[in-house]
């Protein structure tokens, strides 16, 4: 099967300065935002997320990881996971604006269990969803706030983020 | 009836036919049966003599859930024996005429084996006070061979005074030796394995310091001592040792000890719990070598039947024992035969007329000969089989063979002239004591 | 991972991998909501036929922490105790639909045996058998050995070149096999140290050299003492003379411990015998991990459940 490319280098850093813009216009500014990332490759997203909205708004922006492997409904289905890190900031997620960061919506299932796995870990005022892609076939009642490209994808066919801190490259592919 | 085997391989390796008439061997059938003769096609096969286990547990009275004199004399026929030797802790123990006598009257009257029952050294097998030796030896049952089998008589004044004491009635004590205070509580041959799986050890030290000490007694009284179920290197060693200083003492090996070693332990499957315990690579090779060259007189089975529950739980909580009559031929022959250390006339003597004479059972020591008693089995060491419990004819199904592929098959037993398995199958329990009745292998049907 | 009988199963990957899955059951245990729903709908039975009120409890508090409905199955005033088999009490198990069933034998392989029967189809975790295994309090022993040495910096780490002296019964212990195995496998090198008579008649093909001078031992500067609890039973055996002449010989006094490197930690798997296997100096010292292996066995517990009940049974790829 061929891989088509969807997003290449440039097009992944103009995404993230774009949702920045709009995560901070959203929010009112930069104050009480916790940018969460999900295993893995959302935790790249949200690094990279915190850099760009630090270089905006100097020093107001805390980042972490949030794992949801335990709070998964399709463990039993799967071979055992390895979890994931969960780091909560220091000044925790309690009152805050929490930001969730994933490279790509597909049933919404795992945001679900991220939802579940937040509210063990306390009370945000609210909770956004930023995603690189959404590729549609939603499951459950969810849906982005921040989206960096819709893209519109059968069932069977795959869709391939590469991120260069773990990757290499920069690209989203489809096959 | 009248039988005419045709074309039996001996022992020896010649082959002729045999002619069994009126319970003995004949030179020729009498023409006046030769019409209602049967007539056993042999070719192929190997015609041994009756085969006499010097080592069966056979339960009853007392264990009937485990085994019967019925049950246990049926697997005997099926594995090619015609002489059990029954131990004595049933309950109530063979300690006593009367006991014995109904033993050996419940075989007779089954008849697919001779049942000998064995005396209890002791009284209950307390190994406080002799049993009454005297009475059994002279009771109907002619009792000859006295033992504690399951305990070891391990006072040495006690051993000392059996010894001495059976000699009056030309007995013998078979020892199960095993030191107790050496074997608390123990579950497994003590070595590295042993420990690794957090089994209490069973030192082969125990088995060998009391078969030192026992040939020492036997040759300071001058007595005949028999060691059962021999199962480690250093007590081949012993027993070699007390044999060239004119000791008069014989041995037997069990056939799980010649074939099995403790790695099986591994599994914590309780089918390979047994007393004496499985052994190292190193022990199973010695009891081989001391059973070629002579140091170890015998193979018993010690045939020990369980009922499913006394085996179906954890290693520790699980019964000693296997049965061992219906694969005991098929076992010899895979661990000694094949291997070319034992040829088939070997097998007799240590199957056959060895264990007849150490338990002084008479008919066995010239086998086929014309006018002595016509006990045989006919094997076919060609076949092979996947041994399961399909193969077993007793209560138990304690079998450490179950799944193994083994060679060899009983085709034919005949116990005092008679039928007793036949074509490989048992012959039904009221035909087999039908003829027994008649004696010495008279007509029938 | 279908069940947990012995450390000897684990390869290096999957031991490391189950103390990672700890650290973070480790964090949870520092949460405001200490609880996951991971095996909610999942049913983990304490099957104890002996008594051990910690044991249980940790493995108890572990399978609620996630979600689990926990039955315990103890042998006192059941039918376990009046002589019903380990084959009736595994199939009412069965017929009750447990996934997981800890078990607590004094026979040793006594879980083996559950596992291989076809009694029940359940996860088995060995909570302890007879003399053999108890492979979860390796696995915490190695855990807090662990944390010691590398604290949040422990995920991903093995034991290479850990130095572990296993002082006392070794004979009769289960947790000195399990830690033997696991230890070993993570690249601990390990010292059996006892009396001749409480250590195996052989120790062939086991990692681990044996020696009988705890004085040698403690002078070798280990990175790790790991006492072991004196059963009262082996008092009157006479593996030893009594008990003060096996603490002077065998006990981790104050004067040893003085001995030891300053980093050397001090373990023990309690309950302890103080003034016998071990002083109270050494036993509430700064050394010693006594508390935090209480602790770590919640998370271990969890992470062995985790592993044995999340998935399909078979590793991920």
């Amino acid at each position: 099967m061929t891989a088509r490319h969807v997003l290449q280098q440039a097009d992944i850093a103009r995404a993230l300065t774009r949702i920045s813009h709009e995560i901070l216009e959203s929010n009112r500014g930069a104050a009480g935002l916790v940018i969460l990332g999900i295993p893995t490759r959302g935790v790249t997203l949200a690094t990279r997320l915190s850099v760009i909205l630090n270089a905006i708004e100097p020093g107001t922006v805390s980042v972490g990881s949030l794992d949801v492997t335990m709070y998964r409904d399709d463990l039993a289905k799967n071979p055992t996971r390895a979890p994931g890190r969960t780091t909560i900031p220091a000044g925790g997620i309690d009152g805050k604006t929490v930001v969730l960061v994933d490279d790509v919506l597909y049933s919404g299932r795992t945001i679900r269990s991220a939802l579940d796995a937040l509210s063990d870990l306390g009370r945000p005022r609210t909770v956004r969803l930023a995603v690189l892609v959404d590729r549609g076939h939603r499951e459950l009642p969810i849906r982005a706030d921040f989206v960096g490209k819709n893209l519109p994808t059968s069932t069977s066919e795959r869709i391939m983020v590469r991120l260069a801190e773990i990757d290499g490259v920069d690209e989203v592919t489809i096959e | 009836m009248s039988i005419r085997i045709i074309g039996a391989r001996l022992p020896d390796g010649t082959s002729r036919d045999l002619f069994i008439e009126n319970g003995r061997f004949v030179d020729q059938l009498s023409g006046s049966q030769s019409s209602g003769s049967q007539s056993i096609d042999a070719a192929g096969l190997i015609a041994l003599p009756g085969l006499v286990d010097l080592h069966t547990h056979l339960r009853e009275p007392g264990f009937e859930q485990s085994e019967t004199v019925l049950t246990g004399s049926r697997a005997a026929a099926i594995g090619g024996f015609t002489a059990v030797f029954a131990m004595a802790n049933t309950l109530p123990v063979q300690d006593t005429a009367s006991v014995v006598e109904q033993v050996q009257a419940f075989g007779q009257q089954h008849g697919y084996v001779t049942v000998r029952p064995i005396g209890a050294v002791t009284a209950g097998l307390a190994g406080q006070q002799l049993s009454e030796i005297g009475a059994m030896a002279q009771s109907r049952a002619h009792v000859r061979v006295f033992s504690d089998d399951g305990h070891c008589v391990h006072d040495a004044l006690l051993m000392r005074r059996a010894l001495e004491y059976v000699t009056t009635f030309g007995g013998v004590v078979a020892q199960h030796a095993q030191d107790p205070r050496l074997t608390l509580g123990a579950q497994m041959n003590e070595g590295a394995l042993s420990n690794e799986l957090g089994l209490a050890g069973w030192p082969a030290v125990a088995e060998e310091s009391i078969i030192a000490r026992d040939v020492l007694l036997a040759q300071h009284v001058g007595a005949r001592l028999h060691v059962c179920h021999v199962s480690t290197a250093g007590s081949a060693d012993v027993i070699r040792w007390a044999k060239a200083r004119g000791v008069d003492v014989t041995a037997e090996v069990t056939p799980h000890h010649l074939l099995l070693t403790e790695e099986l332990a591994r599994s914590y499957d309780s089918r390979f719990k047994v007393n004496p315990p499985l052994r190292r690579d190193e022990d199973v090779l010695a009891l081989r070598e001391a059973l070629a060259d002579g140091t170890i007189d015998i193979v018993a089975t010690d045939h020990a039947p369980h009922p499913v529950e006394a085996k179906d739980c954890a290693w520790g909580e699980a019964a000693n024992g296997m049965v061992g009559l219906e694969s005991a031929l098929s076992v010899v022959h895979a661990a000694v035969v094949e291997s070319g250390m034992l040829d088939w006339s070997d097998v007799a003597r240590v199957l056959s007329s060895k264990p007849a004479e150490i338990g002084r059972l008479s008919g066995y020591d010239s086998a086929f000969a014309i006018g002595s008693p016509a006990n045989l089995t006919l094997y076919d060491p060609a076949a092979s089989r996947t041994f399961s419990v399909n193969d077993l004819r007793g209560k138990g199904v304690n079998s450490p063979y179950l799944g193994r592929q083994l060679p060899g098959r009983v085709i034919t037993t005949i116990h005092n002239g008679y039928l007793t398995v036949s074509d490989g199958e048992l012959v039904d329990a009221d035909t087999v004591a039908k003829d027994a009745v008649a004696g010495n292998g008279g007509a029938h049907g | 991972m279908r069940h947990l009988l012995s450390t000897k199963d684990l390869s290096r990957d999957e031991a490391v991998a189950i103390l990672d899955i700890a650290e973070d059951m480790a964090d949870v245990a520092n949460r405001e909501v200490k609880k996951l729903p991971t095996l909610r709908g999942k049913t983990v039975v304490n099957l104890f036929f002996e008594d051990s009120t910690r044991t249980r409890v940790s493995f108890e508090v572990a399978a609620k922490r996630l979600s689990a409905d926990v039955i315990n199955f103890s042998a006192k005033g059941s039918s376990v105790s009046k002589g019903e088999s380990l084959k009736d009490t595994a199939q009412t198990l069965a017929a009750m639909g447990a996934d997981a069933v800890v078990i607590r034998h004094g026979a040793s392989g006594a879980p083996r045996v559950l596992a291989d029967s076809g009694w029940i189809d359940a996860g088995i975790v060995n909570a302890g058998d007879g003399t053999h295994e108890h492979p979860t309090q390796a696995l915490l022993d190695a855990f807090t050995i662990r944390k010691r040495l590398h604290g949040s910096a422990s995920r991903g780490r093995a034991l290479d070149g850990v130095t572990v002296a296993i002082v006392g019964d070794i004979l009769h212990s289960r947790v000195a096999r399990s830690n033997l195995w696991l230890l070993s496998t993570l690249g601990a090198s390990v010292q059996l140290v006892g009396p001749a008579t409480l250590l195996p008649v052989s120790t062939e093909g086991w990692p681990a050299t044996v020696t009988l001078d705890l004085d040698a031992a403690v002078d070798a500067g280990p990175d790790v003492v790991m006492m072991l609890r004196i059963q009262a039973e082996r008092m009157t055996a006479a593996f030893f003379p009594n008990a003060r002449e096996y603490s002077r010989q065998w006990g981790l006094d104050d004067e040893r411990v003085a001995r030891l490197p300053a980093a050397s930690m001090v373990m023990h798997p309690g309950p302890m015998n103080r003034g016998l296997e071990i002083s109270s100096g050494a036993a509430d010292s700064e050394r010693s991990t006594v508390l935090e292996q209480v602790a770590n066995g919640v998370s271990i517990r969890m992470a062995v459940l985790y592993h044995l009940l999340s998935g399909t049974g078979e590793a991920r790829a």
